[in-house]
């Protein structure tokens, strides 16, 4: 690969600076990119899971990970890290990219200041890995058409001016990030444009140097001719000099060094960078200009003579036909005003023909034929993946295993005496609903988030059963006020055996059944429950679908397992209610009886 | 800033504050004070610790960056004979100095405000050593060489050893390295003493991250170490990581450039208190060029052409740059600085003064509002710029530019000034040759 960036080139964006990425995603955008340039974002310290932004008129989410290394295993393709970190952190961020074996193929670093030790070391880790550091400090490079790093080439009005919009056929590198658009500028002007343009930055030690960027342009057949503006001081441009006289280089190259007019003052004036001051002849400005005029390249007289020289060179190739007439390609605009939306919507989407369930039209998942069973649509509206056959069949067995427990439960009976009072299904099923949490239903999250605490930290079972003492919390999940072992909760023999049958494995499970052991064997009727047998083995379901452990705890934390128990005893409840109105029950008042009275005189404080 | 000289008695109470972390085995006394008078330096003499002003030989000499101290007899170690000044010569001998302007040989004239105070060390030519690290290209190279003292750079060829330390080497291979490149002048008695200083020595440089370190002459008499004249660089881009351990270092102003104009002092405090970068040098403030450019890249080549183009670098006023997004406030006060220094002197040959607004295409600095600031420095201006006959050409880019040449336009004009504005698709630099040809 010559070309430093291309159409499909992804980029890791560490910082959440979102300015630059709005202004690449906007770049992307009006130049028909397919998919936006900025894969993801790292932000250590933001506790966001994505940030929102324009494309186009439309907005998308840029997922947000808190370190590199998540961020890359998430979007293996994005071989660009755009490291805009502070001069601080800057180098530790190169270093953990350049460590993450066959990601990333160049790093851009804006920082300024790194410390000169760091970034020698940085840059020659990332040598040793093959990988192209651009910078530090630098406005970052761009391939017209193709990719943009970031700020480069300013305003979209500014980047059509410049050509930047579409590849021209000049290799641009250039010390100075201030003159970047401006050279862009000259050569849109002078000629058609450029191909590929690096500015390496300003700092003393930077990762890729003149030659460097030139050698790849020379092997890039879109670059026809190179445009090199070095800077007094340093001897960079004489490893330029030796490949166009060994021959290395035979593009034309237009070069010129700014700072000439430092020879005219002895010192104190630091004209330009931190780099900038020539510790001998041969690294001052005019010298060097000599010197790259003598091996062949295109030297203008004087800086302000350049766009003749570029003019020159690119009508003498135009002429020979290496370069050619580019067609412009069609753009899109940008709207001048858009709107953020106040609302995200990631499962269904009712504005096409017909409305979908996470991409699936309703009438393809509703009717039998379909194969798709109530299962299949939770997992598609929950979940937003459509789960396997023995995982749908599971979320119906426990939906189906909950959907009552009689009228005594206190969301039964909650909903039958609000039905009897008068009211409709809704409040009588709300006031039913309104009981579920930590002593109603709770024990399915409960089980399962414990359970898997102690199994992700692995604890025996022993440990587990010691550590919850010490919490001072009993097991949820495990207990039963009638059935035992030698009574079986036959629930959960069918729950047991489906897993067995059919889940790939049931690690959770297997853990929850010895630490039951250990339990029975104290009494008789500490068995794994229905509640927890449920809560592990969705954990188990989810485990052998391959969510990750941070997933699954999500979930568990969202309040979906709570959710299962919501839709399935909600059939129940609807139940109850429907049985008090068919039954006509009168109002319901509770015998005085039935209620100890030990009120007290309120005493005057 | 990066790379920057500190004074030899920093260096020294660098070296000092980690002698023991480094140089375990030898010994090093740091007897060295830092004065600005004879008065200084007899207060110091009275304080606990430096009893050894008033009982030891003394050396004294400035500490003030620049180096040849001994070739421009700037060096106090003798009255009659070597060894023999005490407090009161060497105090007196400071105040001579401080009363009146230097010249160094270089021709470079200041006043000596900073002298370092030691006890004078009596020793032979064969115990001197010459040290020394710092990057060449990417790499370190330790310096080393069995003579020290004056003579040591003519004839460096033959008498200094370069090791060159590649950045990701390990200990282990440096000290080999080292080990392999020990000068072959030194004595054998004192080769494994030095291979074991000069180890230590390059690791106290790299870690404590100086850009250079060099001690010439450094004495060596059984273990004791005897830092004879020391030259420091720090990066000090590295110093956000290395909290006390510089001992509070300054960077000091190179000999003869602390000069500063008031303005330039006055911008350079506007630019320290800025998010912005606002820069001014001035060249020579009787040239007829001035320029107010954007961007430090810009700034160069404008320099780069008015010297090419004029053929009289003494044209040339000023140099500077405003960037970063700076306030109309800041812009206007720039503004009003670099008018205010164009408008006090006539131009000798009555000549038209130039004013060059220069600047590349702005990324996303909003080019209307910068000029905001311009426009009103022209409103206060406007009748000493006339009675200079000041031209003004003005060429800029980048978000908002038309409507930013549109108004400096149109100000000039309300105001009678003469004014040229050109955006983009003029030539960055090319209003320096449409103002000289004119």
């Amino acid at each position: 690969m010559s070309a430093l960036f291309t159409k499909d080139t992804q980029a890791i964006f560490w910082n959440n600076n979102a300015s630059a990425i709005q202004r690449m995603l906007d770049y992307d955008y009006v130049i028909n990119r397919v998919k936006p340039s900025v894969a993801a974002i790292v932000a250590p310290t933001s506790g966001n899971k994505f940030e929102k932004f324009f494309y186009g008129p439309d907005e998308i989410m840029v997922p947000v990970y808190r370190n590199t290394v998540e961020a890359a295993a998430a979007f293996p393709n994005a071989d660009v890290l755009l490291n805009f970190a502070s001069f601080r952190t800057a180098y530790d961020v190169t270093m953990e990219a350049i460590a993450i074996k066959g990601q990333f193929r160049s790093v851009m670093v804006t920082a300024e200041g790194i410390p000169e030790r760091l970034a020698r070391k940085m840059n020659q880790a990332a040598r040793d890995a093959g990988v192209i550091v651009i910078g530090p400090a630098t406005v970052g490079g761009i391939a017209p058409g193709a990719f943009k790093i970031a700020n480069v080439g300013g305003t979209i009005e500014n980047i059509i001016n410049s050509k930047l919009h579409r590849a021209g056929s000049c290799g641009l590198v250039t010390r100075s990030g201030g003159l970047f658009n401006e050279l862009s500028n000259i050569i849109s002007i002078n000629a058609d444009g450029i191909a590929e343009g690096v500015a390496i930055g300003g700092d003393r030690f930077v990762g890729s140097v003149f030659i460097d960027n030139l050698l790849r342009m020379e092997s890039n057949p879109e670059v026809k001719y190179m445009v090199l503006l070095g800077e007094v001081g340093g001897t960079e441009e004489y490893k330029v000099i030796e490949a166009v006289k060994s021959g290395l280089i035979k593009k034309p190259i237009i070069a010129w060094c700014i700072g000439t007019i430092a020879k005219h003052f002895s010192s104190g004036v630091q004209f330009g960078h931190a780099g900038a001051s020539a510790n001998a002849d041969a690294e001052t400005a005019a010298y060097k200009n000599t010197a790259m005029a003598e091996a062949g390249m295109f030297v203008p007289a004087s800086f302000n003579d350049l766009p003749k020289t570029i003019a020159d060179v690119y009508a003498k190739l135009t002429k020979e036909g290496i370069i050619t007439e580019i067609v412009e390609p069609a753009l899109r605009t940008v709207p001048k005003v858009r709107r953020k939306k106040e609302f995200i919507c990631t499962i269904s989407d009712d504005r096409g023909d017909e409305a979908t369930y996470a991409g699936h039209p309703i009438s393809s998942v509703a009717t039998p034929e379909t194969g798709f069973g109530i299962g299949d649509v939770i997992s598609l509206l929950w979940f937003k993946k459509r789960y396997p056959k023995w995982a749908t069949d599971y979320l119906e067995t426990v939906i189906k295993t909950v959907a009552d427990h009689g009228p005594a439960v206190s969301g039964a009976h909650n909903a039958k005496v609000t039905a009897r009072a008068g009211k409709d299904v809704i409040s009588s099923l709300v006031t039913g609903l309104l009981t579920i949490g930590p002593r109603f239903g709770g024990a399915i999250d409960d089980a399962a988030k414990y359970f898997k605490y102690a199994n992700d930290r692995g604890m025996s079972p022993a440990e587990f059963i010691d550590y919850m003492k010490k919490e001072g919390k009993t097991i949820s999940g495990i207990g039963h006020r009638i059935k035992s072992v030698r009574n079986p909760d036959l629930r959960v023999s069918g729950l047991k055996k489906y897993a067995a049958e059919f889940f790939p494995s049931t690690p959770l499970l297997d853990f929850a059944l010895e630490v039951e052991k250990l339990t029975t064997s104290k009494k008789d009727n500490l068995i794994l429950n229905v509640d927890g047998t449920i809560g592990i083995l969705m954990v188990d379901m989810w485990r052998a679908l391959g969510y990750s452990e941070e997933d699954i705890d999500g979930f568990i934390d969202a309040g979906a397992l709570n959710a299962f128990f919501v839709v399935g005893r909600s059939i129940g409840f609807i139940g109850h209610i429907l049985d008090e109105k068919r039954l006509g029950m009168p109002m319901y008042r509770h015998p005085t009886d039935d209620i100890l009275y030990n009120v007290e005189y309120a005493d005057e404080i | 800033m990066a790379q920057r000289a500190i004074r030899e008695y920093d260096g020294k109470a660098i070296f000092s504050k980690h002698w023991e972390n480094y140089f375990s085995g030898f010994r090093y006394g740091f007897k060295s004070v830092l004065v600005t008078s004879g008065d200084d330096l007899r207060a110091k003499a009275q304080e606990h610790g430096f009893e050894w002003l008033k009982q030891e030989a003394l050396v004294a000499k400035p500490d003030m960056l620049f180096g040849k101290r001994g070739k421009n007899d700037l060096v106090l170690f003798r009255t009659t004979k070597p060894g023999d000044v005490t407090l009161e010569e060497a105090a007196k001998w400071i105040d001579s100095k401080i009363a009146h302007e230097t010249t160094l040989l270089t021709g470079q004239k200041g006043t000596l405000t900073h002298f370092i105070v030691e006890p004078f060390t009596p020793h032979s030519q064969d115990q001197e050593y010459y040290i020394s690290a710092t990057t060449v290209g990417e790499d370190d190279v330790l310096y080393l060489s069995a003579e020290g003292g004056m003579e040591v750079e003519e004839g460096w060829e033959e008498k200094v050893n370069e090791v060159t330390i590649p950045i990701t080497m390990d200990d282990a291979n440096i000290e080999h390295l080292i080990r392999a490149n020990v000068p072959a002048g030194i004595p054998e008695e004192n080769k494994d003493r030095f291979i074991a200083f000069a180890e230590q020595f390059y690791k106290f440089y790299r870690d404590q991250n100086f850009a250079y370190l060099e001690i010439n002459p450094i004495v060596m008499v059984g273990n004791d170490m005897h830092i004879l004249d020391l030259v420091a660089r720090l990066d000090d881009t590295a110093g956000f990581m290395m909290g006390d351990a510089w001992c509070g270092a300054d960077f000091p102003t190179a000999f003869g450039m602390e000069d500063q104009s008031p303005e330039e002092k006055a911008i350079a405090l506007a630019d320290s208190k800025s998010g912005a970068s606002l820069k001014l040098t001035i060249l020579n403030p009787m040239g007829r060029i001035w320029t107010m450019v954007a961007g430090g890249g810009a700034s160069v080549v404008y320099a780069d052409t008015i010297a090419d183009l004029s053929g009289n670098v003494a044209d040339l006023a000023n140099y500077g740059e405003y960037s970063g997004g700076p306030t109309t406030g800041e812009t206007q006060f720039y503004a009003e600085t670099v008018l205010d220094l164009m408008t006090r002197h006539k131009d000798p040959k009555g000549q038209d003064k130039i004013l060059i607004i220069g600047g590349a295409i702005a990324n996303f600095t909003d080019v209307a509002k910068t000029f905001t600031g311009i426009i009103q420095a022209f409103e206060v201006y406007a009748d000493r710029l006339k009675a200079h006959n000041t031209r003004i050409y003005v060429r800029r880019g980048g978000p908002n530019y038309e409507k930013g040449l549109k108004d400096i336009k149109e100000a000039a004009d309300r105001l009678g000034l003469y004014i040229e504005v050109y955006g983009p698709e003029t030539h960055v630099t090319d209003i320096v040759r449409m103002a000289l040809e004119k």
